[in-house]
């Protein structure tokens, strides 16, 4: 019926996945962070998808988790660009680097 | 039984103006004297209305008194069976009390608003009066023998906080903490005597225990008496332990020590606390127990002893004391030496009952002679501003109504009739007749020895040498006497010394709560009353003219004479148990063990987590990167964990 397999998909998002998670541990850009933490999301979206269509095909709980996701998502991003603004305003910088006073 | 929820007001009433004076005492000035005083004379017209509806009203069963329990309330239940109680007993010697209590706490509350009169403390001074008067009503009109003690300790904390009212004396400090520590350690004796007591007799309702540990037959009086601790019986131990808290409170050998300092407080407050109430709360506790103390010989012979050492050693140092509140305190602990003793040699019922009723009615009659005798030493001092003896003499013209009222009390602390302390000394000196002849010897001499002290007392104040005018000269204010309200406390009690002894008192108060008959016996009477005359003719010959006459004969009895008059040496021995003994062997290493084992301890466990977080703490770098990738790096051991190790 399907053409393309389950695996395939997976191998996908979890390429996507890893690709997000190289992106936050490497970017010291915190707009770049925010973008590699879309992709790590985006990569679990692929996954409820694909399991609810492979798995469970009459049945819509995965894509409901999937909109709940980017909803979420959105409420973050604006949440995250906040302080990130803010940042920039007490710093002059979005560098991660810089913003490393809190410790100890 | 209604009719008698009223009394819940006697005690109710001072306690209510010790929160209006206390809370709002500084709104109050001046007023907050009165405030008390009409609070108390209100408590005092319930107490009499008690006394009335009690002992001439209709419960007399058989012709025996009975214990009413006017209310009562639930308070802490442990188990069925055990629980504290807050309530209202009425039997004949707590009627008694209250009476006592409230009429004196009335006199002293009118002394005082001329006495105080412009103290900066005076609505406090007002408060801690009320406070007393609330705790002591409590005391006596307790149900519960835990009621007691938690009215005891009250008592314990309003004299503490009376005697250091003049805190800014070192002496007053020291006084007060001598008196609190002094009879805290008395009280933990008592408290373990309740607590053994409560364990056996498996109740602290006072009736409760009194039946059963009367009734030879009943199992916890046959528990009680069969556990022994080191050879005696439980019993024995349980009710020395109570009179050990008695003995405290009641100011007896050796556990006296703190009442001649305690007179560092304000005058009228030793005439209610130390002279009439407060430190007779032991002879009170006795006989509230008595029917128990009276099933056990031992502990009974124990009370004897130590009330004749107490009054005999206190008569002595009372010879030799030169401060006039210091006689009348040694001379208050040498009467209750008296009380304790004739309640030793009683026995509960009929005839041989005569030694618990006398005590009463000497604590009855003692409770006004002494504190006329404080009030009067207190209208002495207000007028001489000073203690000592040397700084008076020859007052009696200028003071006529306190020098009337002083001799009236100390004729009849002497035991001259017909003055109230005839009647009472006489009743207990004929139950030493009865009972003990080695008993009534030195009751006998320690009765003249009273005689002898007081009209030194008397003599040296009043007649003496005149009025010394290059000593501190009264100003002129003080001229007069003292207000009215100090004179009239002095001439209604003078008028109660007198009465106090035609009381029929045996008809109301007796072991069994029956009436017992007294026969006047007048050849009886006569040695004693010999004996204080000539005493008193000792006095008068000796103190009378002021001159050089006792000096040498006090230096003729040499070491006798320094011994008494420094109380031989209690002080010092206290001073060097608690110096050269307890502090160097039990303070200092525990000391030690406080600082370095019990601080070390905490400060170990401080240490360590302070040097570990300091170890580790390069881990919060503070760069997120570094967060998630621990984060990351869990999520990654968790996954293989679950996946590949836990099988």
């Amino acid at each position: 019926m399907y053409d393309v397999p389950l695996s395939h998909v997976l191998f996908v998002s979890t390429a996507l996945f890893f690709i997000g998670m190289y992106g936050l541990f490497t970017r010291r850009n915190m707009i770049t962070m925010l973008m590699a933490l879309e992709l790590l999301l985006n990569s679990v979206n692929i996954n409820f998808i694909a399991f609810n269509k492979y798995l469970y095909p009459g049945k819509l709980d995965g894509v409901f988790f999937t909109i709940f996701i980017i909803t979420i998502a959105a409420a973050e991003a604006a949440v995250a660009i906040a302080i990130i603004i803010n940042l920039y305003r007490s710093h002059k910088s979005i560098d991660i680097e810089s913003a490393a006073e809190l410790k100890f | 039984m209604a009719g008698y929820t009223y009394v819940i007001l006697v005690p109710l009433i001072p306690l209510v103006t010790f929160l209006l004076l206390g809370l709002f005492g500084r709104y109050l000035g001046r007023s907050s004297g009165m405030i008390g005083t009409a609070g108390l004379l209100a408590a005092t017209l319930l107490s009499f209305l008690t006394a009335f509806q009690y002992f001439f009203g209709a419960n007399h069963v058989n012709g025996v008194y009975e214990p009413i329990s006017a209310f009562k309330h639930t308070w802490l239940q442990f188990s069925p069976g055990l629980s504290i109680d807050m309530g209202i007993m009425l039997d004949p010697i707590s009627v008694m009390m209250i009476v006592v209590v409230t009429f004196i706490a009335l006199m002293v509350h009118l002394f005082s608003l001329g006495y105080m009169k412009g103290e900066e403390r005076f609505t406090t001074y007002y408060a801690f009066l009320s406070l007393f008067t609330f705790s002591m009503l409590g005391l006596v009109l307790s149900v519960n023998i835990f009621q007691v003690y938690m009215f005891w300790e009250l008592v314990g904390v309003s004299s503490y906080l009376l005697i250091g009212f003049y805190f800014q004396k070192a002496s007053a400090v020291a006084a007060s903490k001598k008196a609190f520590i002094v009879t805290r350690f008395a009280d933990f004796g008592f408290l373990i005597g309740i607590l053994i007591l409560g364990f056996y007799g498996g109740s602290l309702d006072i009736a409760t225990l009194v039946e059963r540990l009367t009734n030879t037959a009943s199992p916890e009086f046959i528990a009680i008496t069969a556990a022994s601790f080191f050879g005696i019986s439980v019993l024995t131990w349980a009710l020395t332990l109570v009179f050990i808290g008695g003995a405290g409170k009641s100011a007896m050998f050796p556990l006296h020590v703190w009442l001649p300092d305690a007179m560092e407080g304000p005058t009228p407050v030793s005439a209610l606390i130390h002279a009439a109430t407060m430190v007779v709360a032991g002879v009170y506790l006795v006989a509230r127990l008595f029917p128990i103390f009276s099933m056990n010989s031992a502990v009974l012979s124990l009370v004897t002893w130590v009330g004749v050492a107490s009054a005999l050693i206190a008569a002595i140092i009372a010879c030799t004391q030169t401060d006039i509140k210091r006689v009348l305190a040694y001379s208050t602990m040498s009467q209750i030496g008296f009380m304790m003793f004739s309640q030793g040699l009683s026995k509960t019922s009929g005839e041989d009952g005569l030694g618990y009723m006398a005590s009463m009615f000497h604590l009855f009659t003692h409770a006004f002679f002494k504190s006329l005798l404080f009030l009067c030493a207190g209208a002495v001092i207000h007028y001489v501003h000073s203690n000592e003896m040397r700084d008076m003499g020859g007052l009696r013209k200028l003071m006529p109504v306190t020098h009337a009222c002083f001799l009236i009390a100390c004729l009849a602390i002497a035991g001259i009739p017909p003055f109230a302390g005839f009647f009472s000394k006489e009743e207990i000196l004929l139950t030493a007749w009865n009972e003990n002849l080695f008993v009534y010897g030195i009751g006998l001499f320690t009765a003249a020895v009273t005689a002898f002290y007081m009209f030194r007392l008397y003599f040296s104040i009043f007649w003496s040498q005149p009025f010394p005018t290059h000593a501190k000269q009264p100003a002129t204010a003080h001229q007069q006497e003292g207000s009215l309200t100090m004179q009239l406390p002095l001439v209604i009690l003078a008028l109660c010394t007198i009465a106090a002894g035609l009381v029929p008192f045996s008809k109301f108060v007796t072991a069994d709560g029956r009436p017992l008959e007294t026969h006047f016996n007048p050849l009886f009477s006569v040695p004693p009353v010999l004996l204080s005359i000539i005493a008193i003719l000792v006095a008068a010959e000796l103190f009378k003219h002021g001159d050089g006459r006792a000096a040498n004969i006090a230096a003729g009895l040499g070491l006798v004479y320094k011994a008494a008059s420094k109380k031989f040496y209690v002080d010092e021995l206290y001073l060097f148990v608690t110096k050269k003994i307890i502090f160097p062997f039990a303070g200092r290493p525990a000391a030690w063990f406080d600082r370095n084992v019990v601080d070390g301890c905490i400060n170990g466990l401080a240490y360590i987590t302070a040097s570990t977080s300091n170890a580790i703490r390069w881990v919060q770098s503070g760069r997120l990167q570094h967060y998630t990738l621990y984060f990351f790096g869990g999520i990654a051991g968790l996954a293989i964990i679950f996946i590949y190790l836990w099988k």
